[in-house]
């Protein structure tokens, strides 16, 4: 956890990777690792077994995944299922 | 074909950059990619757009200027395929931000979308409305949104409650139009929708205290219900993290009870039965359950006042304490240091597992367990905490020890118990170290140990001691000089012994020994180098039998670069050579140093420049007032050395250390002078009072080989007191001869500039005193008095003292007289010269009280008077 300002940043080390957060000073640090490991797992799933090549060639899905998992700065679903039944959805259209 | 032409697949275009080898073969990949684009922009080009746009945003992603794409990000929304409008939409809420003005014409584009039939397009513009909306933006497209609260499908509900989050934060005023659809929102079965629900509702209750208040009342029930509900349900796999069933769902609720709790006895007591639950049935083992746990110890904390939740709470945080985890102890000391505030006693029990961390690895974790630690100190238990703390300073790592090094003095200074304990703990930290212990630490501790004069043996010994197994902390070495400088006598005679000690046998050589180590060394600074010349000078004449020595020693840096070391040396080898018999009132002990006033100097932290200090006026019992220094007197800055008995202090110690390196050449000696003698010298400066009479009696004793000298030198003023008598003034010749020969030349009364009449200023029946004045053309506001002295009785007036006294927009300066010895029946006068300033020439004129004081056969004879017949425009 590093203080910034007036927000605090909460960061996951995956391999070679940092996911980071930039959270308001009074969330709860705990929680947000949590978030961050969710949203790995979520990736995961998606691309079957990601790395960091999946992420930088198909950043438009890893957008579209992040708009169903967090809006407006707090958290939309928390269900796995449920937004990787979302994605499955959205894919078709494309 | 051209790699580069707008049909590139984004793929391979992102294969190419990754193919760089250099930052400049990057650019211009990029620059090339860029211009392609451009191209397309310009003709228009239907079928690739989104493409580009795609390429457009890995571009800007990647730090490069991209606005030349923002209006194609609103052609593509404006396009019906589901695909376009996501890479418009995903375009806008990368390549924008709120303050762009192009937003403004999205709006109509976003307003539309919000009613369109496809409920993934309504999901799009929710999307991105709730991610970069503007305040316009926001009061425009509210009612959309507040409809949408209501729809049908789930996913639109959830987006719809989210964007309202932001439309409230940007405009404020919105807030009630919400409150009603989000009480139907907090009942929902669906955790998505929930979710989004609470934290809704917990930003209404934020922005707006009429949301807070309806909510406290109306949905507080509902909603321990539901975490009640959520906390007992059965395993749900859908939402099942770390065997916890969607602790996210715990956590918000948890945070949004808080807000209700807080500052609400009834609320609060509504939610201490589930509060309990949570906290003693979470697990703990697994990263989610701590985080319930946090949040729920957090909400304890934050609600009102209930002593066994508390207690739950912060036995939970302790329980953190000890997880191996560093995040989770890390965010234990946070909290605890919030707790402190509110029950100090419950997080006592926990400290010696604080201090366990104050030596943990992990450099984040020992700053906060120090702070907390810092915080938990009190008068029961400083003492073992200090042990504790000092302890560890042997032994932690060279970084961390400025930070425990500054604590720990500070807890030493605020919560000791007795002053041998104090001295004990500092000297034990000035050991360890000293290097890191700042000035005005140390400068506290030489004022402790002077107030402490009962310790003064143990303490220098101690210090000695010390001194013998280390040398390499600075301030060890300074505080120890100065003590032995000044306490040499108490070392050598184990003067004070206190039960607790170990008989040493010092030797006189021995002190002197250490000393001259100390300037010896060549890592001394010049502080410690300066100091230790003036404790030399204290030796010698404490202990004469080295004086010899010592002189060698002092002789050694009269050729010093450095102007300070070489100036002390020089001074002090003229004292000890030829001024033995004012060497022990020069060094003498010095006074107590007022602890109080030095602290609250601390406290406000004046700068610490001697001069500043010392150039204030000196305000004697009469309002004397500091003459100007005549110039030669500004070579030696000696007159600006006298800090008065009444002055707080002011830089005082700096002078009493012997250290001051301003570059006002300042003489060390004679600033020791004023504050050794003080009982002596000082007395001279008050001229009001009776000491005054028996001042001119006892300052012969010291002076008394100065009386002999008769002042060839006039001018010098070296106590800064106008009404100094002739004996003082001698000590003046006195200093002047430290310089080995710089004679000024005496001032030479002008004759010229306008003449006024000379007056009788005094006159009674065995006295008179006529004054003749002069003034320097140009100068119209100094004087020169010149005043004659007769004797108009038929006995001998012996020594003969002059003083004088002028209010304070005088200034006055005295001048040696031309002796002390006044021949009866006017055979002969005694001259003496006096120099006026008056700062309100014109406005009022000179007024002057005199005294004068003399002898008549034994016998001592004081007169009065004041003179207000000086001519109207002096």
């Amino acid at each position: 956890m590093l203080q910034f300002r007036t927000h605090k940043v909460i960061y996951r080390r995956y391999a070679g990777l940092f996911f980071s957060l930039c959270v308001d000073i009074t969330d709860n640090e705990l929680a947000y690792l949590e978030c961050i490991h969710l949203f790995v797992e979520i990736l995961d799933h998606f691309f079957s077994n990601v790395c960091e090549l999946d992420l930088v060639f198909n950043f438009h899905k890893v957008y579209l995944i992040l708009d169903e998992f967090i809006l407006a700065g707090e958290l939309q679903e928390t269900s796995k299922r449920a937004i990787i039944e979302r994605m499955g959805e959205l894919e078709k259209l494309e | 074909m051209n790699p580069f032409s707008s049909g590139t697949r984004l793929r391979d275009m992102i294969r190419a950059i990754r193919a760089c080898k250099t930052a400049a073969e990057e650019r211009a990949v990029v620059r090339k990619e860029c211009a392609a684009i451009r191209a397309a922009i310009n003709e228009n080009d239907q079928d690739y757009r989104h493409r580009n746009l795609a390429k457009l945003m890995f571009i800007h992603m990647l730090g490069y200027p991209t606005h030349f794409g923002q209006m194609e990000c609103l052609k593509l929304i404006a396009s019906p395929g589901f695909p376009e409008k996501r890479i418009g939409y995903l375009g806008l809420m990368l390549l924008l931000d709120e303050r762009q003005e192009v937003l403004m014409l999205v709006t109509n584009s976003v307003k539309q979308d919000l009613n369109h039939t496809n409920q993934y397009i309504v999901g799009l513009a929710l999307c991105a409305l709730g991610n970069i909306c503007s305040a316009e933006m926001a009061r425009d497209l509210a009612p959309e949104v507040e409809r949408l609260l209501q729809f049908r499908d789930p996913n639109i509900r959830k987006k719809a409650a989210l964007c309202s989050i932001r439309i409230i934060k940007k405009v404020p005023d919105l807030a009630e139009n919400f409150i009603n659809p989000v009480a139907a929102l907090l009942k929902e079965k669906h955790h998505g929708v929930l979710i989004t629900g609470i934290q809704l509702c917990t930003d209404l209750c934020k922005v707006s205290p009429e949301a807070l208040e309806y909510f406290r009342k109306k949905c507080t029930d509902g909603l321990v219900r539901t975490l009640r509900d959520l906390v007992n349900s059965p395993y749900a796999p859908e939402y099942d993290i770390a065997g916890i069933t969607d602790p996210f769902l715990h956590i918000r609720l948890l945070k949004l009870l808080r807000v209700l709790g807080q500052g609400d006895a009834d609320a609060s007591d509504a939610m201490n039965d589930i509060l309990a639950q949570v906290a003693t049935k979470t697990e703990s083992n697994k990263n989610a359950g701590n985080a319930i746990l946090y949040e729920c110890v957090e909400t304890i904390m934050s609600i009102e006042d209930n002593g066994g939740l508390r207690v739950l709470a912060i036995n939970i945080l302790g329980r953190f304490l000890s997880n191996r985890d560093n995040n989770i102890r890390y965010v234990a000391l946070n909290m605890l240091m919030r707790a402190i505030t509110v029950d100090a006693q419950a997080v006592q029990r926990h400290r010696s597992t604080i201090l366990e961390c104050v030596k943990d690895s992990d450099a984040s974790i020992r700053k906060r367990a120090l702070e907390l630690v810092y915080l938990l100190v009190n008068e029961s238990n400083v003492k073992p905490l200090t042990k504790e703390l000092v302890d560890y300073l042997e032994v932690s790592d060279q970084d961390f020890k400025g930070d425990l090094t500054a604590k720990i003095c500070s807890i030493i200074e605020k919560f000791s118990p007795e002053k041998i304990w104090y001295i004990d703990q500092m000297l034990k930290v000035l050991t360890e170290a000293g290097n890191f212990v700042k000035d005005e630490v140390w400068h506290a501790l030489v004022v402790v140990i002077s107030n402490a004069s009962d310790l003064h043996g143990y303490t220098v010994r101690a210090l000695f001691r010390a001194l013998q197994t280390t040398a390499e902390q600075e301030s060890l070495v300074r505080v120890a000089v100065w003590c032995i400088g000044e306490y040499g006598d108490l070392l050598v005679n184990n003067a004070g012994m206190l039960n607790v000690e170990d008989p040493i046998t010092v030797t006189e050589s021995d002190a002197v020994d250490v000393v001259e180590s100390a300037i010896k060394r060549h890592a001394s600074d010049l502080t410690t180098k300066s100091m230790a010349l003036i404790a030399l000078l204290k030796l010698s004449s404490r202990f004469p039998s080295c004086s010899g020595r010592i002189k060698d020693i002092v002789v050694q840096h009269k050729g010093s670069l450095v102007l300070e070391l070489q100036q002390r040396s020089l001074e002090f080898n003229s004292i000890i050579e030829k001024h033995q018999n004012i060497r022990s009132a020069l060094v003498e002990r010095m006074p107590v140093l007022d602890e109080a006033s030095f602290g609250g100097r601390r406290a406000s932290s004046l700068p610490n420049t001697v001069s500043t200090s010392n150039g204030t006026a000196v305000k004697l019992p009469n309002g004397v007032a500091k003459p100007s220094a005549a110039p030669l007197v500004d070579l030696l800055d000696l007159s600006d050395d006298v800090p008065a008995p009444s002055s707080s202090g002011g830089d005082f110690l700096q002078d009493l250390l012997g250290v001051d390196l301003a570059p006002a050449t300042q003489s060390e000696g004679t600033s020791q002078a004023p504050k050794a003698g003080t009982d002596v010298l000082l007395d001279l400066l008050s001229i009001g009072s009776n000491p005054a009479q028996d001042n001119s009696v006892s300052t012969p004793d010291i002076l008394s080989s100065a009386q002999d000298h008769k002042p060839a030198i006039a001018s010098l003023d070296v106590l800064a007191a106008p009404s100094l008598t002739q004996a003082s003034s001698s000590t003046a010749s006195n200093m002047m001869d430290l310089l080995d020969g710089f004679t000024p030349a005496p001032p030479k009364p002008a004759n010229n500039g306008p003449a006024y009449p000379s007056i009788v200023a005094f006159e009674s029946s065995s006295l008179r005193l006529t004054f003749n004045f002069s003034k320097q053309p140009g100068n119209p506001q100094t004087t020169t008095i010149s005043g004659t002295f007769t004797n108009l009785s038929s006995n001998v007036f012996t020594d003969f003292v002059f003083q004088a006294a002028v209010p304070k927009f005088l200034q006055l300066h005295l001048d040696p007289a031309s002796g002390n010895s006044l021949p009866a029946s006017g055979n002969g006068t005694i001259t003496q010269s006096l120099k006026v300033t008056n700062s309100q020439h014109g406005k009022k004129p000179l007024v002057m009280r005199l005294r004068i004081a003399y002898k008549v056969d034994g016998k001592d004879v004081l007169e009065e008077g004041q003179i207000n017949n000086f001519p109207r425009d002096l």
